[in-house]
């Protein structure tokens, strides 16, 4: 099953990058941007034909790689 | 006295350390990161670099590869482990001290020397010193310390920060604070204080033609107070 999941940053952590992409929108002349927020997207292919087991060894994955959660929350948003 | 430096694929500070700590004394030997052994150390560095090009998160994969599992044994067994730079990075990721270090504020790679001031002596590293600011090197683009409001006051509380950016007359504000860093931390410990964490660069620091000699007297004194 293929599993799709995000990883972004926690509200209270600075994303400067996000900061600098939000200016440069701006500067393009997108006026209507309340902020921006930086994030990461893995499609994750396993070999498990069950979508909540699937779910669960992504989950894993996330917790002990993926994310850091000090800093970070996942999300799974896709299983197919 | 025996050290190791960990070799991961990416460091390029290993061979400074490596000649800083037989420079003042230390028996060191390179170690692979995939070996699964640490050879018998009183010291062990993880230096610094682009562990595994800085994939994922600085140092987050350089933090589960085979060495990594006899490091932290070592290291909870009460075995000094210093990192350095990446190896910081590589500290956080793997658990070993808290909190983590993001994108420096500014997003610019910073490659400067700077003061730093060490606030708390009673420890193996930085017993003995003789004075209190320090000027070192640093480089790095994600050296930006985070951690929890919680995570902060437990440190505070246990006196574990080790090392504040500063002025030269050893005044910590914010002004003096190169990448963003919560509360001008440069390096921390973990709460036993036999592991050390910090950006600056003590190896390069260790010959007066080239840069200065602070580093110096950091390697002399932490060999003196292993011995």
């Amino acid at each position: 099953m293929k599993v799709s999941a995000i990883i972004t940053l926690k509200k209270d952590v600075l994303d400067p990058q996000g900061k600098v992409i939000h200016q440069t929108l701006d500067g393009m002349g997108f006026k209507d941007v309340n902020e921006v927020r930086q994030g990461k997207y893995f499609e994750i292919d396993v070999k498990e034909n069950d979508p909540k087991k699937a779910q669960k060894i992504v989950e894993d994955m996330c917790n002990k790689l993926l994310a850091n959660l000090v800093i970070e929350n996942y999300k799974i948003i896709e299983i197919q | 006295m025996k050290s190791a430096v960990i070799t991961f694929p990416g460091s390029n500070c290993d061979r400074d350390m490596h000649v800083a700590l037989n420079k003042f004394g230390f028996k060191n030997q390179m170690v692979w990161h995939n070996d699964n052994e640490l050879p018998k150390s009183d010291l062990v560095v993880l230096p610094g670099g682009f562990s595994y090009g800085d994939y994922l998160r600085c140092g987050s994969m350089a933090s589960k590869s085979k060495i990594m599992q006899s490091v932290i044994n070592f290291a909870k067994s009460g075995g000094l482990v210093m990192g350095i730079c990446n190896g910081f990075q590589i500290l956080v990721e793997s658990g070993l001290v808290p909190g983590v270090l993001l994108r420096n504020k500014y997003l610019e790679f910073i490659c400067k020397n700077v003061f730093v001031k060490i606030d708390n002596k009673d420890n193996p590293y930085f017993k003995n010193l003789d004075k209190d600011v320090f000027e070192f090197h640093i480089a790095h683009n994600e050296g930006n310390y985070f951690c929890t409001n919680d995570q902060l006051k437990e440190m505070q509380d246990n006196n574990q920060v080790a090392i504040y950016y500063c002025n030269d007359n050893g005044k910590i504000e914010e002004k003096f604070n190169p990448n963003g860093s919560l509360k001008n931390i440069a390096g921390i410990f973990n709460k036993e204080k036999n592991v050390l964490g910090m950006m600056p660069h003590p190896e390069r620091m260790i010959d007066k033609s080239l840069s200065g000699e602070d580093g110096s007297l950091f390697f002399k004194n932490l060999i003196n107070n292993i011995r």
